[in-house]
């Protein structure tokens, strides 16, 4: 498939302003910060939730943890795509009774996230588990929503959405790929 | 990869992909929960023609572990003893559904052979004196993790060099990442050809002692042939035992491994086998991590790279 260049739909500016509305819309549900372990899904999801719990701590007097999760040993996909490298799973607090927003970079079939939620609950029983993503590109294959969305990007299955994140890559933004038909 | 049937199978990017794979497991296996659903589905079969204590037990936690399915072969209550030959044996078991098999057997080769019969992955478990592979890379983790890396170490193996196959294996994935090896033995129990190893040899233990980071001991196998070529286990113990003497001529952040069983009281002494400097507890340990880290490879995470 010939790749077009990548159009780029959010600066690293407008990755940080979604970034603080979601910190906020966090705050505002759950009334300030208490209670509250973010944790990031590998890789991208990592550093987008260290962004949150700081933007948090700008507003509330709170620091909020953050924990990591590596999903890939919960994938239900391991037969079908090579094993790629694999992040390490830390929780810095016990989850049980906690309220954890899951974190990741973008939404897509769901099925991140279906592992997550697995992965999650074999490392503690927590309250309530929400989700928080920087983009929701749609096509779900399984009943599942975000919470906390950066920005919804409408796309087609053929597309390819790229996140780039400062501690990750050296610059941020948001780009799609479309296919030349 | 579809086989592990030597450590040369393995480069040395190899052999560290499945250590960093090994470091994952073990933090599965440090939770409440020590399991993960990576390999639900899948069944291993455990086909020990040769006893076994803790290389059974360690592929059998590592298959639970990924959530695997198990099937357990025992020779002496099979038909086997009714003489069903090897082939016609491993065929039965492969007919019931297997992806994948470990296989341990006295003669050098079998589970190459095995390989060569079957559709599904074989993993050596130890074939005569010939290679023990997965015990080579648990080694390898264990240091690493106590060291960070293996390059540059002094490792010294001590013993029955010619009729182990731990020996063999852990000379490969030791000079593989890097460390410098010496061979300690009577100059009968070196291997045949030894000149052609990557290694140096002596019969002086206690000359080479202070400059050592792993003092790495081998049993005596008696039951291997150790026996006929030892004049007299005293003065093999003598020359060639860890006692407390020689334990303390080593340098203060130097280490003791022995793959086990140990013949306590004649390569090792029981203080030294169980002070806080010796890793053979967390040889053990290890062993689950890596063998979990070796089916998963073999068995998952097989798309196009």
């Amino acid at each position: 498939m010939i790749q077009t260049t990548p159009v780029q739909v959010m600066d690293g500016a407008d990755v940080r302003r979604a970034i603080r509305r979601i910190a906020h819309e966090i705050c505002e549900r759950h009334h300030g910060a208490e209670h509250l372990v973010l944790v990031g899904i590998h890789t991208r999801g990592v550093p987008i939730a260290e962004e949150i719990a700081r933007a948090i701590s700008e507003f509330e007097d709170t620091h909020v943890p953050v924990g990591e999760l590596d999903v890939g040993f919960y994938r239900d996909d391991l037969d079908h795509r090579p094993t790629t490298r694999l992040g390490r799973t830390l929780l810095p607090v016990d989850v049980t009774e906690e309220t954890v927003i899951l974190v990741d970079d973008v939404l897509y079939t769901g099925r991140t996230i279906r592992a997550a939620l697995d992965a999650i609950s074999d490392l503690g029983r927590p309250a309530t588990v929400e989700l928080a993503v920087l983009i929701d590109r749609g096509h779900r294959q399984l009943p599942i929503r975000a919470d906390f969305v950066g920005k919804n990007l409408p796309t087609s299955i053929e597309e390819r959405v790229t996140v780039r994140v400062e501690n990750v890559d050296k610059e941020q933004g948001v780009w799609i790929e479309r296919p030349r038909s | 990869m579809k086989h592990l049937l030597s450590m040369s199978d393995l480069d040395r990017a190899a052999i560290e992909e499945l250590l960093d794979l090994a470091d994952h497991f073990a933090e599965v296996l440090d939770r409440d929960i020590p399991k993960v659903p990576a390999m639900r589905g899948a069944t291993v079969a455990t086909l020990f023609f040769e006893t076994s204590t803790r290389t059974r037990l360690s592929f059998e936690k590592a298959a639970k572990a990924l959530s695997a399915d198990l099937l357990n072969f025992t020779p002496s209550t099979s038909s086997l003893s009714k003489g069903e030959s090897l082939k016609d044996t491993v065929l039965t078991v492969q007919a019931m559904g297997v992806d994948l098999m470990v296989v341990r057997h006295g003669a050098v080769g079998a589970p190459a052979r095995v390989a060569s019969w079957v559709d599904c992955s074989v993993v050596n478990a130890g074939d005569g004196a010939h290679q023990h592979p997965t015990q080579a890379l648990l080694d390898a983790l264990t240091i690493r993790r106590r060291f960070g890396k293996l390059d540059g170490l002094r490792i010294a193996i001590v013993g029955d060099i010619r009729n182990s196959r731990v020996a063999r294996s852990n000379i490969d994935a030791f000079t593989t990442l890097g460390a410098s090896v010496t061979l300690v033995a009577p100059p009968t129990l070196l291997p045949f050809h030894v000149d052609s190893y990557p290694v140096a040899t002596t019969a002086d233990l206690d000359s080479i002692l202070g400059d050592l980071d792993v003092v790495y001991m081998l049993r005596v196998q008696l039951e291997r042939g150790s026996g006929p070529v030892l004049p007299s286990l005293p003065e093999y113990v003598s020359r060639f035992g860890l006692d407390r003497r020689r334990f303390l001529q080593l340098g203060k952040e130097a280490v003791v491994m022995h793959p086990g069983p140990m013949n306590r009281g004649i390569e090792i002494a029981p203080d030294v086998a169980d002070d806080p400097r010796s890793l053979i507890t967390d040889q053990v340990s290890n062993g689950v991590a890596t063998r979990m880290a070796v089916l998963f490879r073999l068995l998952k995470g097989k798309g196009q790279l």
